[in-house]
């Protein structure tokens, strides 16, 4: 099967700043992957440069085994709804299809009907006078009309209230169901994050700090307390993730395929939430001179 | 054929990955016999659309259960029921209740709150596993 996203050494810069070094990834097709990172932490970067709308400046990138954006064959096979869910304000429902209809080749007009129908949404309504999750909605509606093989969002949920975030991941994951699409999108909010999506990334200060199947991720991290101890004694296959001390204890994240022996730690699982934290944290403050939005929010 | 037998429900604190709480939620119904042979389950799209969660993690559950014997796929048909596990005692089920009623009122009526019920039967229900085991 065809990776559905494969990077090696991917890198941006836009003037000084890096917005994404070193990042390489390995997707298999078929999946839902969430891409969680602060703001700013190079997400859109990583997700512009998937759809083809940003160049890399370092490493290579193929999407569904071809370059991004590189002619309309591809371009038919990824689809893409920006940050905030876009629509055209002036423009009705009803010539936001047929705009979709005119502009993709493989256009379902069918699919697209039915789910505006099914929404409620008043065809002569101006995409400007929906509300927010209407919006979102139409633009997804447009995303998989369209059909395409890999569908990436950026942000989808993230001005949504709970009600239209709800409606719309149900939506989305229904269509990922009937139409084997493969979902790449990016979030803020591990809850989200948690429930529709098998493959993570967590990328922070331009990285990718972890990747990997969810339930893999999930089995391989331990949280570990117990007396404080010298991190070089650990076994060479017990990865640490963070580390912290007190004067008599020692709590770690580790990440390790191997049974944990030693009857000195006490061991205990960690939730999505607690191993998107940990990767986030362990970067240390060196590096982040810059800070100026919210960090991740773990809203449940 | 239209008939929806069971509905699944996520709890997200539970600590439970969401597969195995589908499939504990169908071999609960099962054993309570909500689920009868010939039912069918709902379609991977229903539930997914329902709870907003990956299709992946529905047809995990429905493949571990198909694993178990409890389900059988039919292609383009869906999943229907191929066995029970009430083992014919369900018919014990409603005695088995009134017991645990006038135990639970007694239990009560002694001073015991909701958290201390819970835990003397855990215990209890724990202890006598391991006799039995033993």
């Amino acid at each position: 099967m065809t990776a559905v996203l494969r990077t090696h050494e991917l890198g941006k810069r836009y003037r000084q700043r890096w917005a994404l070094t070193d990042c390489t990834l390995d997707i298999p097709a078929g999946r839902v992957v969430g891409l969680v990172g602060r703001n700013g932490a190079g997400k859109t970067t990583l997700l512009n440069m998937a759809v083809g709308q940003l160049e890399p400046t370092t490493g290579t990138i193929e999407v569904l085994g071809g370059r991004p954006a590189s002619g309309a064959a591809q371009l038919a096979k990824v689809g893409y709804v920006a940050q905030d869910t876009p629509t055209y304000s002036g423009l009705s429902v009803a010539e936001h299809l047929r705009l979709g209809a005119r502009l993709n080749p493989a256009w379902d007009d069918t699919l697209a009907q039915d789910r505006v129908g099914r929404l409620g949404l008043d065809p002569t309504q101006r995409a400007g006078k929906l509300s927010g999750g209407q919006r979102a909605q139409l633009a997804l509606t447009l995303g998989i009309a369209k059909r395409p093989q890999l569908l990436v969002l950026d942000e989808p949920v993230a001005a949504l209230d709970p009600i239209a975030r709800r409606e719309f991941l149900q939506a989305l994951m229904e269509a990922a169901a009937e139409q084997e699409l493969s979902v790449l999108l990016s979030s803020h909010l591990v809850a989200d994050l948690e429930r529709v999506c098998d493959y993570l990334i967590v990328i922070d200060a331009a990285r990718v700090r972890v990747a990997g199947e969810i339930e893999d991720l999930l089995a391989s991290h331990h949280r570990l307390t117990g007396p404080r101890r010298d991190l070089d004694t650990l076994p060479a296959d017990q990865h640490v993730v963070t580390a912290s001390h007190t004067d008599r204890q020692t709590t770690l994240v580790i990440r390790t395929n191997s049974t944990i022996h030693d009857p000195a730690w006490t061991v205990s699982e960690l939730d999505l939430e607690d191993l998107v934290l940990a990767y986030m944290s362990s970067q240390g403050t060196t590096d982040r001179n810059h800070s100026p939005r919210p960090s991740l929010a773990v809203q449940r | 054929m239209e008939l929806r037998v069971i509905e699944f429900h996520l709890d997200s604190r539970s600590g439970v990955s969401p597969y195995q709480q589908l499939v504990r939620q169908v071999r609960h119904a099962l054993r309570l016999g909500l689920l009868r042979k010939g039912d069918q389950l709902p379609t991977v799209k229903d539930v997914v659309a329902a709870l907003a969660i990956n299709p992946n993690t529905v047809l995990k559950a429905y493949r571990e259960l198909e694993h178990e014997g409890l389900v059988a796929a039919r292609p383009g048909l869906g999943t229907f029921v191929t066995a029970t596990l009430t083992d014919g005692s369900l018919a014990a089920h409603q005695p088995l209740s009134q017991d645990l009623r006038r135990w639970l009122a007694k239990a009560r009526l002694a001073g015991l709150d909701e958290e201390s019920i819970e835990a003397l039967f855990m215990a209890t229900f724990r202890a006598s596993t391991r006799e039995e085991i033993a």
